[in-house]
């Protein structure tokens, strides 16, 4: 049930056992258990579940933000030991420095990782070429304050792009738009999906989302002691458009399956 | 022709971006193309429309503002020079406004006149304690905003400190100045000590509170991209404390100029605070109401620098 959807191309993340606790006033808060995910290269994988399912917190474990309390997660065949620049993260609220231009945030992320290789000419190349790819290269020398919610997501996305992580973590990363901006971000993103061939990671609680952008999707019970409830492969073909899948039966088909575990069989009792 | 279109293109390229805002929010309620052209299209109308307007009802426009801005303050100044006019007339020993203007006119055509330590003009008297608000403001700017970073980073220099802060900071710094004048043995250095006590407390405590709040997301961009601790320190650090750094440098300057005169009164020399008891001591109470407004109007200046540098220092 776990294994990767195209077998032939190898694991680039192992996650086995990981579990999650902690250790609260009220004793031990189990909030992951017993997670088993290959995530195989090129693959874009979705993390859905009612919120409070510990989505963010697997995100955060394979980020390495946080350390597993039960199993191992490898990246590339090696422990993750904490966070690392291959592996990027989009952060819900973009987390853009305010005191930086757009071009210096993208440029922080970018000295970083190919600093000390490259010349200084050459990484500016590299920030300029990730702006362009999310058609924000208007807006390099403008600060995230003067640009639009989308606009700072989009600099998120550059900024994780341009480091060229082996794998792109993104936590909700377009919650906080509105539908529209979404829209417009999320084939964006399959552009930039389609050009690249990156590896991606998505947490999201939005159901037209994941089947549009995922390979597969990994619905997650209900907390406490959330863990993997079904998978569901989305063997859609790519380039896949918004407007032709509306009317798709397979995508119709896939929506309906996720809708059915996430309303019928776990769905959150009213708090 | 290419003349005139190239930048006619840059113009619809340069709105674009900045009515890509707006647009999202009009789209959602109607999702058409068509409502992203009107939008661009009124706000051109209306641009030009400003432009044809005539020169005349521009003009009366800016006067309004002005007015609306330059009038209320003035209203209140005059209030206060009406009530001190009445007093006046009424308490007989207090002067009215129109001698002391006189006075101040007197004053400050020679501020810079020296005859000996105890009759200096009021400029050297400004500026002498200026300095010494200067020197212990800066000296308490050196050990507290270092201090709070550390009592802002490591919790058990917080629990080490905290205790110690919470007691002495209520204090008084003029309680500190016969400690001063027993250690330095002199007058000058005494007030300057004063200065430092009041000033640092209100440095550390904003500083730690700014390193504190760093928001945890800035951290996590430093972790994820694994930045070394200088860039740390440089890129994410001081520019997120910075403002809080500048507010309790804010706050201090405040409390070292309201306790400078008080300082300065007890200990003499040249100073404005030493000036203003002088001045008692000849009775001229003129004098007293001009250092008045002169201990008013540094204290606003300050403040407005400080306020200046800190807006430059503000993000969103």
């Amino acid at each position: 049930m776990n294994t990767s959807a195209n077998s032939g191309a190898k694991n680039i993340v192992q996650i086995e056992k990981a579990g999650m606790s902690f250790d609260t006033k009220n004793g031990r808060f189990i909030a992951l258990r017993d997670i088993d995910l290959n995530i195989s290269e090129g693959e874009f994988v979705s993390l859905i579940g009612h919120s409070g399912c510990g989505k963010s917190t697997l995100l955060n474990l394979i980020a390495g933000l946080t350390l597993p309390t039960d199993g191992v997660l490898l990246c590339d065949g090696r422990e993750i030991g904490g966070p690392g620049p291959e592996r990027a993260v989009v952060f819900q609220n973009h987390s853009l420095l305010p005191w930086m231009t757009c071009h210096e945030n993208v440029y922080l992320a970018v000295e970083r990782v190919f600093g000390t290789k490259e010349r200084k000419s050459k990484l500016k190349e590299r920030v300029d070429a990730a702006l362009a790819m999310v058609h924000m290269d208007h807006a390099a020398q403008k600060y995230p304050h003067e640009i639009s919610g989308g606009m700072k997501q989009r600099i998120g996305i550059a900024r994780a792009f341009a480091m060229e992580p082996k794998i792109l973590l993104m936590d909700e990363p377009f919650g906080a738009l509105d539908a529209l901006t979404r829209a417009s971000l999320q084939d964006e993103l399959n552009g930039v999906m389609a050009k690249t061939g990156a590896t991606v990671v998505m947490v999201t609680h939005d159901v037209d989302e994941a089947v549009l952008l995922s390979d597969r999707i990994v619905m997650m019970t209900n907390g406490p002691a959330a863990t993997i409830g079904e998978i569901l492969e989305v063997n859609l073909p790519r380039p896949r458009d918004r407007l032709a899948l509306a009317h798709d039966p397979v995508f119709a088909e896939k929506r309906a399956a996720l809708l059915d575990f996430l309303y019928k069989k776990q769905l959150k009792k009213a708090a | 022709m290419t003349a005139m279109a190239l930048p006619t293109g840059n113009q619809g390229m340069n709105v674009a971006p900045a009515t890509a805002g707006a647009v999202n929010d009009v789209a959602t309620k109607a999702v058409n193309q068509n409502v992203d052209n009107t939008t661009v299209e009124t706000k051109a109308e209306a641009v030009v429309q400003q432009n044809k307007k005539p020169w005349g009802s521009r003009v009366t426009e800016m006067m309004k503002s002005v007015i609306k801005a330059v009038v209320p303050p003035i209203f209140g100044l005059g209030l206060l020079v009406g009530i001190w006019a009445l007093i006046s007339i009424k308490g007989g020993s207090i002067p009215g406004p129109v001698p002391v203007f006189k006075q101040a006119v007197v004053l400050f055509s020679d501020p810079f006149y020296s005859n000996g330590p105890n009759d200096q003009g009021i400029g050297w008297n400004i500026l002498s304690s200026l300095q010494r608000v200067g020197i212990g403001f800066g000296l308490a700017a050196i050990i507290g905003i270092p201090l709070g970073f550390l009592l802002g980073r490591f919790k058990f220099m917080n629990s080490m400190f905290d205790p110690l802060i919470s007691l002495l900071r209520p204090v008084s710094p003029l309680a500190w100045l016969p400690i001063g004048l027993l250690v330095f043995k002199q007058a000058d250095p005494a007030a300057t000590w004063t200065i430092f006590i009041c000033s640092i407390w209100p440095m550390i405590i904003n500083t730690a509170v700014g390193v504190q709040r760093v928001p945890q997301d800035y951290m996590n961009v430093a972790r994820v991209l694994n930045l070394s601790e200088w860039k740390i320190a440089t890129k994410i650090l001081l520019p997120s404390v910075l403002p809080y750094m500048l507010t309790g440098i804010r706050l201090s300057i405040g409390t070292a100029w309201l306790v400078i005169v008080a300082a300065e009164m007890l200990t003499g020399g040249v100073g404005i605070g030493f000036w203003v008891w002088d001045e008692w001591n000849n009775l001229k109470v003129e004098n007293i109401i001009i250092a008045i407004f002169v201990i008013g109007i540094v204290g606003l200046m300050l403040e407005q620098a400080l306020l200046f540098i800190a807006k430059r220092f503000t993000y969103e």
